[in-house]
């Protein structure tokens, strides 16, 4: 993402924020993460199953999956919350794994509302550093700069509960940031709010990160916020990563049924693989992952589906306006569901016949269900 | 039905109200008329006046010992109550939630057993720690620690439902703060109300405390009140009425701090409108 890029939206109020802005002026190049072999047990219970992971200095990587997935248990282990039964956590290649939280070097913002209810936006903001023994003077000009640094410059002597719930997490994140840690650590920090704010916030911690240069792990079990703000995601399922990747590659090549079903939307489409390749309603499509020959199942994109002139014929289910678009589900004669999406101005109605046809784009593809 | 329907009217209230107030009212001015009357049947105020004369501070002795006591008495238990009571409900909330419902039945145990039954249990302990600590009147505040638990933990409790205990922690531990810090900096303040409605509460029935004390041998407030009440009934109920108000004073300060703790600062502003 360019500079320019990351101080475009005119209603951005941090782009307003300068490079003499103390923070800013100290952007670094973040530590490495790793995560080796990391196994946790809660009783008799395994939620992470020997995690591996390498975060790059001033990465964002998202931990995305459902819940319950060991994404949350993942961070915590990362953050000292909780001890891993087994493996290695590293930060800045040292092994932080007996070194406890308040000593990690690290910011962190939660799921829920965090602030201390007792302390000043500006006393909360100032917590960390008087926690480093930073001066009086120096913890106030830091702290000032770091609420500029999330738009609420006017707000520092205000108290928790006369915020908004937006408002609240940004003050978290410029505390969690104003230490400058050389780990920041987003534990859903946005599911607590309205969708409109959620997507503000998402941008700005998105442009913050990127000013920063802080490397960063956000857990979110929204794929479209991971999507939208991440260098990379790791899909975590069963408390271990099924798949690591730029979103363009977890979108567009997922490498399991697992990533191909969380990820995005699919059809899943009886098929059948020959030589290579997998045969769906008449068409033959690449595999992103071998598969030997026989039946499966394959997961198809709706935007990898048209309305054609020729191809399989089927009946319009629905058809909804998505603003941009129209996402259409159509059954074929064969009785497959399929969903497509295409043009406005493309319009069809329930019952409609019509004939659709599949892009030439790799597949994910899976063991049909027994 | 609604609530406005099921209400009494205000004639059924304020009777209501006049005879619970009678209930507690005519004892009161009882032993305030007492204090008042003279031998040959007259009023006088020398009974008051007379709390006051060197003269009497032979007589009055006992009670002034008992007054020290029970202060020292009261010091102990709210140390107790504050130091380990409230970080021990803290680790219960923190690090082992499954212990609280077993801890709550420990701790409002007490509230079911008399004092007179809880004596019997205490004797042979307090031979060993008269053996070991001595027999100072304020080894009874270990006594006492266990007859507030039930009051202590109730208000503690309620405090500590009210805000997220855990993320407030682990906020401050993220941000570089030791455990001390984490109690004295973070916790604390945000269970003022709770602390201090338990601390005022235990030196309420701290005060008030009879059975133990004269059971096991020691003196306090009460069991000089009653000592002196032997000599000259008139200065006991004196001072049980000054014990009294003071109770009352010490109770209304628990509601006024309850309301402003529950409240910080919440009159002067609303919260802020979305503006991200």
């Amino acid at each position: 993402m360019t500079d320019a890029a990351l101080t475009a939206p005119a209603t951005d109020r941090t782009a307003a924020v300068t490079g003499n802005n103390p923070l800013v002026a100290v952007r670094g190049e973040g530590a490495a993460v790793q995560f080796a072999g990391v196994v946790k047990d809660y009783g008799s219970t395994r939620v992470l199953h020997g995690v591996d992971l390498d975060i790059r200095p001033g990465e964002l990587v998202s931990l995305l999956g459902p819940s319950g997935c060991g994404k949350t248990t993942a961070l915590r282990v990362l953050a000292g919350l909780e001890s891993a039964t087994g493996g290695v956590v590293r930060i800045g290649g040292r092994d932080v794994s007996a070194v406890p939280t308040n000593k990690r070097d690290i910011g962190m913002v939660f799921q829920s509302y965090s602030l201390f209810p007792h302390l000043s936006v500006l006393r909360n903001t100032m917590f960390g550093l008087s926690m480093r023994r930073v001066a009086g003077k120096e913890a106030d000009r830091r702290a000032r700069a770091a609420l500029e640094l999330v738009g609420l410059e006017g707000f520092a002597e205000r108290y928790p509960h006369q915020l908004s719930g937006g408002q609240q997490q940004r003050v978290a994140l410029a505390r969690a940031l104003v230490t400058e840690p050389r780990v920041l650590l987003l534990d859903e920090p946005l599911s607590a709010l309205d969708a409109k704010v959620r997507v503000q916030l998402r941008d700005e911690i998105r442009r913050i990160q990127l000013r920063l240069g802080i490397t960063t792990v956000f857990v979110t079990h929204d794929q479209e916020e991971a999507l939208a703000v991440s260098d990379r995601i790791a899909v975590m399922h069963k408390g271990g990563i099924e798949q690591i990747g730029t979103p363009d590659e977890l979108y567009l090549r997922p490498a399991t049924p697992v990533v191909a079903d969380f990820v995005g939307l699919s059809s899943v489409v009886p098929g059948s693989v020959k030589a290579g390749r997998v045969e769906v309603l008449g068409f033959w499509l690449p595999l992103i992952t071998p598969a030997g020959d026989g039946p499966v199942e394959a997961y198809i994109r709706p935007e990898n589906v048209r309305l054609a002139d020729e191809g399989v014929a089927a009946s319009v289910l629905e058809s909804t306006f998505l603003g941009s678009l129209r996402r259409t589900r159509v059954r074929t004669e064969s009785g497959v569901t399929l969903a497509l999406q295409h043009s406005v101005s493309e319009r069809v109605v329930f019952g409609q016949e019509v004939r659709v046809a599949i892009a030439d784009v790799p597949v994910t593809v899976r063991q049909p269900a027994a | 039905m609604s609530a406005e329907r099921l209400a009494p009217r205000p004639a059924v209230r304020w009777t209501i109200l006049a005879g619970v107030g009678l209930l507690f009212l005519i004892p009161i001015a009882s032993m305030i008329g007492f204090t008042l009357r003279d031998a040959g049947g007259g009023s006088t105020l020398e009974h008051w006046t007379g709390l006051a004369d060197p003269a009497n501070a032979g007589r009055y002795r006992p009670i002034w010992t008992g007054i020290g006591n029970s202060l020292v008495l009261a010091v102990v238990t709210v140390g107790i109550v504050l130091f380990l009571l409230a970080p021990t409900m803290v680790l219960i909330t923190l690090r082992y939630p499954r212990l609280r419902r077993p801890f709550e039945f420990l701790c409002l145990l007490p509230i079911s057993i008399p004092a007179i039954v809880l004596v019997v249990g205490l004797t042979p302990v307090y031979l060993t720690i008269g053996r070991t600590l001595g027999t100072g009147a304020w080894t009874l505040a270990f006594a006492y620690g266990i007859t507030v638990l039930p009051y202590a933990y109730r208000a503690i409790q309620s405090n500590l439902d009210g805000i997220d205990v855990k993320t407030l922690a682990e906020a401050a531990r993220s941000l570089g703060a030791d455990w001390l810090t984490v109690l004295l900096r973070v916790l604390a303040p945000n269970l003022r109300g709770g602390l201090l409605a338990a601390s005022l509460i235990s030196v309420a029935v701290v005060l008030g405390e009879f059975t133990i004390a004269s059971l096991l041998n020691r003196q306090n407030l009460q069991t000089a009140v009653f000592v002196v009440s032997k000599q000259d009934p008139y200065v006991a109920v004196a001072f049980a009425l000054l014990a009294l108000l003071f109770a009352f004073l010490l109770l209304l300060v628990i509601g006024r701090v309850g309301r402003i703790a529950g409240t910080p600062r919440r009159r002067r502003t609303r919260p802020a409108q979305e503006t991200s």
